[in-house]
């Protein structure tokens, strides 16, 4: 398990030198000039010249690259082209919203999809579990602002219960004000979430109720509930599991969405702004929080699901994510 | 970056653009909103939901026009101010003199006056101020205009002398985007150090940014006591923020579709008040067939701006038949000059050589209302023979192919800023228009000693401009304003993105 761990420790370094290298070319590959964003309208070829100096973008790419793993090894993700405020220290702020908004979704979504898709195996032939099939089906195929337009409007617009949108200023000192901002898209991210989750949950449930074991365990007399419960459960828990680490990583996606109709302050509409400015800082330094995030989440996973099944531990192919 | 942009669409790039079509100088007309009268409570917080975060807290570096709306005149105040109905008037200055020549003008600063650090106004602050604006770091948009000032003395602590090369009667009125800042002051992109009636309580990035009133206000103290700007990306957000009283007032309602709920709603009053900006089918002039004023009037008198308008923005905004919006003091209506006659434009394009049309690409930058306003003039057009192929490019393109290398034929594009018909006095702008009668008079007005003759001669700009057809000005956008029938005493008119809170009014 030791070098298991120490193997996929490897692999999540690698992988994240990977991903600095590629999000850093498709950045600088991107049409236009950075250097406009720094300048008036008008400017000189040579005021121009300066600006690029001044952010660095007419060193060799190169040198721009090893400059950036530079500033990473040392915690520094730079200055936005635009504010020319530290991109770092705002990263830490806009991931007090989405942190929790997509933590609390996360387990939302969970606590929806478990029984839910266990009951949509399990009664796979009465009408309510073909109803939450369907249910589930149509989830996946709803847009996330298509959700959050609808609760805003039954919610906010004509009950008046939940703010429509925003979070206060003051962040997590007025804790019942961030959570009452946070209410309505948590659950728009759990609802879309929990969809794809159901039918995951339902069909590991449908291997695990045709499995042999079960079947084995009922006929040495063990009530249903009981076999469930010693070995349904954690065999049903595996592939859930690797799924849950794509489906967090997602969220965080997903994010990008939700904070737009929902006007938060996270990293999603951080992103979204720092892309239609060209602010390379900005979006590098995001993309690449969120990319060792979903890699951790992806380490995690991929641990927790040998510690569920023993049998995992044994093989040391350590590829799956 | 450059506080005179009022973009209608987002992107750092759009705000530098809309700088560059800045001129200088401004005046307006219109009233400020509601009456002020009746009870109201003087501790409010008035919520303003606006879709200009400001970039940093700086206007010399690149805070772009969010930091202007919330800011100026509420945060930081300049010698001179420019009023919602575009008057200047004396503010941090008590009174100034003008040398015969023009060239020296000599500032008596007001008493009393107090940062919000506490030390007391002086003629350093001053100096420091205005050559901030003009140093070399400056991104200011007003740095080209304030190029003019060749020296600043300071004779005593309340005496300022500027002298300037050369005479520029728009130099009071830049003067009112030159904010007054503390010498002393640090971490201007994070704090600031004004003399306005309210200070920055708390700035959070990417939601909202707040103010209270500031206690040793040297004038008039602010009618509430709190104003907090809560900032939006998505025009629906926004609007369910007003729906939902999260905000009070929105500074410029940017969908004309999300007015309905609120027109037919008495618990909010629509505010149709009067922008600088204007939508441009731009020629380049340089270029056949655009060389010929001939064609550009043809394509002008094809292309039914008043359906266009109606189409985008339904009863509102209006048509202007030139550059200049009525807020400017040169403003005439010259719609008549090169009216909508599709007969007229096919006499005139046989006239020019071309009986059958032709065919030309239309640079469109990919946001709205560009993508819509090129697929109306490609239908109109066609009917006149001319055969348009759209070319939708990203405001940083725009930038580059059209703006730095007037690599194009026709653009659309909008331009924000009043008094901004001087461009056509420069023959290197992107649309080329190049007619020397042009070129003097606007070098003219600017050397002239009263505003009646500079207003003379850019009124025959105007008029020479429209003639030419130097671009297809199609309509002038609507200001609109939407706010909670409890408030009053807001700007309307939000002249080059300013918004002065002080004087509003919740009851």
């Amino acid at each position: 398990m030791t070098v298991y761990v120490l193997r996929r420790l490897a692999f999540l370094v690698a992988s994240l030198l990977l991903a600095s290298v590629v999000l850093f070319l498709l950045l600088r590959l991107l049409p236009g000039d950075p250097a406009n964003a720094l300048t008036s309208v008008g400017a000189t070829p040579e005021q121009l010249a300066a600006a690029r100096h001044q952010i660095g973008s007419d060193q060799p790419l190169p040198q721009q690259f090893v400059s950036w793993l530079h500033d990473l090894a040392t915690f520094d993700l730079g200055n936005s082209f635009v504010s020319t405020l530290p991109v770092g220290p705002e990263i830490a702020t806009r991931i007090e919203v989405t942190g929790p908004l997509t933590l609390m979704a996360f387990v939302l979504a969970l606590v929806i999809a478990v029984p839910v898709g266990f009951v949509a195996a399990h009664r796979a032939n009465t009408w309510y579990g073909l109803v939450l099939s369907g249910v589930s089906q149509l989830g996946i195929a709803v847009p996330v602002f298509w959700v959050g337009m609808i609760l805003i409007t039954v919610f906010s617009l004509h009950l008046g219960v939940l703010p429509a949108g925003g979070f206060p200023q003051d962040g997590w000192s007025d804790p019942a004000g961030a959570l009452r901002s946070l209410a309505l898209p948590v659950v728009t991210v759990a609802l879309v979430m929990s969809a794809s989750l159901i039918r995951y949950v339902r069909s590991a449930t449908l291997d695990v109720l045709g499995s042999d074991y079960l079947r084995t365990a009922r006929a040495l007399g063990s009530s249903f509930g009981g076999a469930i419960r010693r070995h349904g459960l954690r065999n049903g828990a595996v592939p859930v599991v690797a799924v849950l680490g794509i489906e967090l990583a997602s969220t965080l996606l997903g994010a990008v969405v939700v904070e737009t109709v929902f006007a938060l302050p996270g990293l999603g509409s951080m992103l979204s702004q720092a892309v239609a400015q060209h602010d390379y800082p900005t979006i590098q330094g995001v993309l690449f929080v969120t990319t060792l995030t979903v890699l951790v989440i992806g380490f995690l996973a991929d641990l927790a699901q040998r510690l569920i099944d023993p049998r995992l531990r044994s093989t040391l192919t350590g590829g799956k994510p | 970056m450059k506080p005179l942009s009022k973009p209608l669409a987002g992107g750092a790039l759009v705000v530098a653009l809309s700088v560059a079509l800045t001129a200088c100088g401004g005046g307006t007309s219109s009233q400020k909103s509601g009456s002020a009268s009746g009870s109201f409570d003087k501790n409010a917080t008035i919520g303003v939901g606006s879709v200009y975060e400001p970039q940093n807290l700086d206007n010399t570096g690149g805070g772009g026009q969010g930091v202007t709306e919330a800011l100026n005149g509420n945060v930081y105040e300049g010698l001179f101010k420019l009023t919602d109905s575009g008057k200047v008037e004396k503010q941090l200055a008590q009174s100034y003199t003008v040398s015969p020549d023009g060239l020296t003008y000599t500032f008596k600063l007001r008493d009393g006056v107090k940062f919000h650090s506490g030390k007391a106004l002086d003629s350093a602050d001053v100096k420091y101020s205005i050559e901030k604006v003009t140093g070399p770091k400056s991104q200011s948009a007003r740095k080209s205009s304030l190029t003019v000032v060749k020296s600043i003395a300071t004779p005593d602590a309340h005496t300022v002398k500027v002298t300037l090369s050369s005479k520029s009667i728009s130099f009071i009125y830049n003067l009112s985007y030159v904010w007054i800042i503390n010498a002393q002051a640090k971490n201007l992109k994070t704090a600031e150090d004004g003399t306005g009636p309210y200070k920055l309580d708390k700035w959070t990035r990417g939601s909202a940014l707040s103010l209270t009133r500031f206690t040793g206000y040297w004038g008039t103290p602010a009618t509430n006591k709190e104003v907090v700007f809560h900032y939006f990306k998505d025009a629906t957000a926004l609007n369910n923020a007003l729906l939902t009283n999260a905000v009070d007032v929105v500074t410029s309602e940017q969908s004309p579709d999300a007015l309905a709920q609120f027109k037919s709603n008495p618990a909010y009053k629509v505010n149709n008040g009067n922008s600088t900006t204007k939508l441009l089918l731009a020629f380049n002039d340089r270029v056949k067939p655009f060389n010929d004023a001939k064609v550009r009037k043809a394509i002008t008198s094809a292309i039914d701006n008043k359906k266009l308008l109606e189409s985008i923005w339904g009863g509102y905004g209006k048509l202007i038949g030139s550059m200049v919006p009525p807020t400017d003091p040169w403003y005439e209506d010259l719609t008549h000059v090169n009216p909508y006659d599709p007969a007229l434009a096919k006499k005139e394009l046989a006239e020019a050589g071309y009986p059958k049309g032709f065919d030309f690409t239309l640079d469109t930058p990919n946001y709205d209302p560009h993508p819509t306003a090129a697929t109306f003039i490609k239908s109109q057009l066609a009917k006149v023979g001319i055969n348009v192929k759209i070319n939708v490019i990203t405001p940083d393109q725009w930038y580059t192919k059209v703006y730095q290398n007037h690599d194009f034929s026709a653009t659309l594009q909008e331009h924000v800023n009043d008094r901004d018909v001087v461009w056509y006095g420069n023959p290197d702008f992107y649309w080329g228009y190049d007619n020397k009668q042009v070129t003097q008079w606007v070098t003219q007005a600017e050397q002239s000693d009263t505003t009646a003759q500079q207003t003379a001669l850019l009124k025959k700009v105007n008029e020479r401009i429209a003639q030419d057809a130097a671009s297809d000005w199609l309509y002038l956008y609507p200001q609109i304003v939407v706010a909670s029938s409890k408030l009053s005493g807001y700007p309307l008119n939000g002249l080059n993105s300013q918004f002065y809170a002080y004087d509003i009014k919740k009851s």
